[in-house]
């Protein structure tokens, strides 16, 4: 992150308050942190069981953005979480997300450094490695991202596709968006939805999950198909009826985008 | 966690939720005494038993046994019947439904209850279903039981022991982290009684840690995937015979949807995740060969965790179980050049992309490379 560009200017691990860590000074609450060095944000890497308490605390230290990595975080604990979040004015990224970075500014996330370039396209990703793929694709094919969003695999996310989806259409640096999303629940569904109403920004789409069996949970909390619900089908289908084209290998994304 | 009838209705009474007198049984002759007239249940983590035979009525011991031989050893939708569970027959006065579920997109729990109950509820009409979020920071407010009574219209002794059971239910859903809690039917007696007719509950798994009560459980799950699952590793078997092996969920979902496109059909899911630890790719890979696939396709795009350390263990993995199975590997990211190079000198097929690899399992797999 640092050698991204991020501005670390702390880092929180209760018991390690006074160390040092790579000429960063560590505190024991994040209540010190923002005390002592003006904190803004938070990246959140703490163990499941105790993601919840740290992103309460981060809320409450007045951070104002949250970023949640941790994964298999259980999804009470994040009905808790989302709502606080929102009445306290802090957005939220993840849980289960590789973070979100934009080249040559900062990053606050996992992603490898070397995939990104600086350029004019938005990313938002309900996918890991999977989004390492499409963005590594793109800068290869010369379109560079503003910012990429991993916005997390589980059932319950602070930031939504459609909230993603409006930060970029208002951005005025991004001039077109590439939406990964997967089987489970209806979040593609409301993107697409939501771009034939409000986004006039060329999108592309790819969605993972067309062989997935029903009722299996593939790896990721919320990649399920419960029914008939949450298809990948449906959201191929909805992506369609938007007008948004929907790659079939991730590697076409970057044509698609040319053509978009 | 998914939880058979009986095992829900266990964790149902705990939470003062009213159920029927019953007992389970795996064999006939355990049956000594049910209460009579009862219901033979057959107790399988699949819905539409009764439609496929799995529920029939029986009115002395002898007919119970009778019946739960027959039951005992079905085959519903593909899960073989291990126990039957006999439960004292209602005498039935209507049918209402309840269930609370997580609304992924409100990011709230649902509460959905309705006067017609007995009937998939995808069945009856929206009008007639109950609908409120119901904020967890907050939980169930009295007014939400007031206007739901008022839309079921019920009587007020079957109303006030539904508030009961929703209020049960909803302190169920949290304390126990549930993911559905569902009573299709929720059975009004004529004697007056509200109890639960059917019962289905699952429980998150990633609230596994907080529950360990329920670690034991047989769950929905092959030999295989069971195995899989004690050991940490998330890995599906599915009806193809090209062995899928990637980091991360996204990638490997993405891996046998081209793997489809390009002909083949993938016979597991198994995603490394964000290891590369030796010790973990090699048990990995001992699950992998064990589902006996054709030819294994590896596709791993490396970040944090870099693509020359997983190799590494894929390496050691190969190299220590002598296997003849041939793998196609294609490797990206961090550290690509000496992963290939690692991968090659144990004979692995190379691939450069995806596709590339893909269509190289299908060529593999008919002996065309």
């Amino acid at each position: 992150m640092i050698e991204f560009g991020t501005k670390v200017v702390a880092g929180v691990t209760p018991g390690k308050g006074g160390t040092m860590v790579e000429g960063v000074p560590v505190f024991d609450s994040v209540r010190e942190a923002v005390h002592r060095r003006r904190a803004n944000a938070s990246i959140i890497f703490v163990p499941a069981p105790y993601a919840k308490d740290a992103a309460i605390e981060a809320i409450e230290g007045g951070l104002k953005l949250v970023v949640i990595i941790t994964e298999r975080i259980p999804f009470h604990d994040c009905l808790d979480v989302m709502p606080y979040a929102r009445s306290r004015g802090c957005t939220v990224i993840g849980p289960n997300c590789p973070g979100l970075a934009s080249p040559g500014q900062a990053k606050m996330g996992i992603m490898p450094n070397q995939l990104f370039k600086e350029g004019d396209a938005g990313v938002i990703s309900r996918s890991g490695t999977l989004t390492y793929e499409i963005v590594n694709a793109m800068t290869e094919a010369g379109f560079g991202q503003t910012t990429c969003i991993g916005i997390g695999g589980d059932p319950i996310i602070g930031t939504s596709m459609v909230d993603a989806l409006a930060m970029f259409e208002k951005d005025r640096k991004t001039k077109r968006i590439v939406v990964v999303g997967e089987i489970g629940g209806t979040a593609e569904e409301e993107a697409a939805e939501f771009i034939k109403r409000r986004v006039t920004k060329p999108v592309v789409a790819y969605v993972a999950g067309r062989t997935a069996p029903p009722g299996k949970r593939m790896g990721h909390a919320g990649a399920i198909i419960q029914g008939n619900r949450g298809t990948a089908e449906s959201k191929v289908k909805a992506f369609a009826a938007a007008g948004v084209p929907v790659a079939e290998y991730p590697s076409e994304v970057p044509r698609l985008l040319g053509a978009a | 966690m998914k939880f058979l009838e009986y095992k829900a209705k266990e964790i149902f009474a705990r939470y003062g939720i009213p159920i029927p007198r019953g007992a389970i049984a795996s064999r006939p002759d355990g049956i000594v005494d049910p209460p009579l007239p009862c219901m033979v249940k057959a107790q399988v983590l699949v819905g539409g038993r009764g439609k496929a035979g799995g529920i029939k009525p029986a009115e002395t011991l002898d007919e119970a046994r009778s019946v739960a031989g027959q039951i005992l050893g079905m085959d519903i939708h593909g899960y073989r019947v291990k126990e039957v569970y006999l439960e004292e027959r209602l005498d039935i006065g209507r049918e209402l439904y309840l269930s609370l579920t997580i609304d992924r997109s409100a990011r709230e729990p649902l509460l959905m209850a309705s006067a017609k109950g007995g009937i998939d509820i995808e069945e009856v009409p929206r009008e007639q279903i109950y609908m409120e979020h119901i904020p967890a920071v907050v939980g169930i407010q009295p007014y939400v039981l007031r206007s739901l009574l008022k839309q079921l219209a019920l009587p007020k002794e079957v109303g006030e022991q539904f508030a009961s059971v929703v209020r049960n239910a909803y302190d169920l859903f949290r304390k126990e982290d549930a993911e559905l809690v569902e009573i299709n039917p929720l059975v009004g007696t004529k004697d007056g009684r509200v109890v639960a007719g059917d019962a289905k509950l699952v429980i998150d798994d990633s609230a596994e840690y907080r529950h360990a009560e329920y670690a034991n459980l047989d769950q929905d799950r092959t030999p295989l995937e069971q195995e899989a699952h004690d050991k940490g590793i998330t890995f599906i078997q599915l009806e193809g015979d090209i062995g899928v092996i990637a980091n991360g969920a996204g990638l490997t979902m993405a891996t046998l949807d081209i793997l489809s496109l390009k002909g083949g059909r993938g016979g597991t899911f198994l995603d490394l995740g964000g290891t590369d630890d030796p010790a973990k790719v090699k048990q990995a890979f001992e699950l992998l060969i064990k589902a006996n696939p054709s030819v294994i396709l590896l596709n791993i795009f490396g970040g944090i965790t870099k693509a020359d350390t997983v190799a590494l263990g894929v390496k050691q993995a190969l190299e220590e179980m002598h296997t003849k199975i041939p793998v196609v590997a294609r490797i990206k990211g961090v550290n690509e050049a000496q992963a290939k190079e690692m991968l090659r000198s144990i004979g692995t097929y190379p691939a450069e992309t995806v596709e590339e690899a893909a269509e190289l399992a299908v060529k593999v797999k008919s002996g065309g490379a």
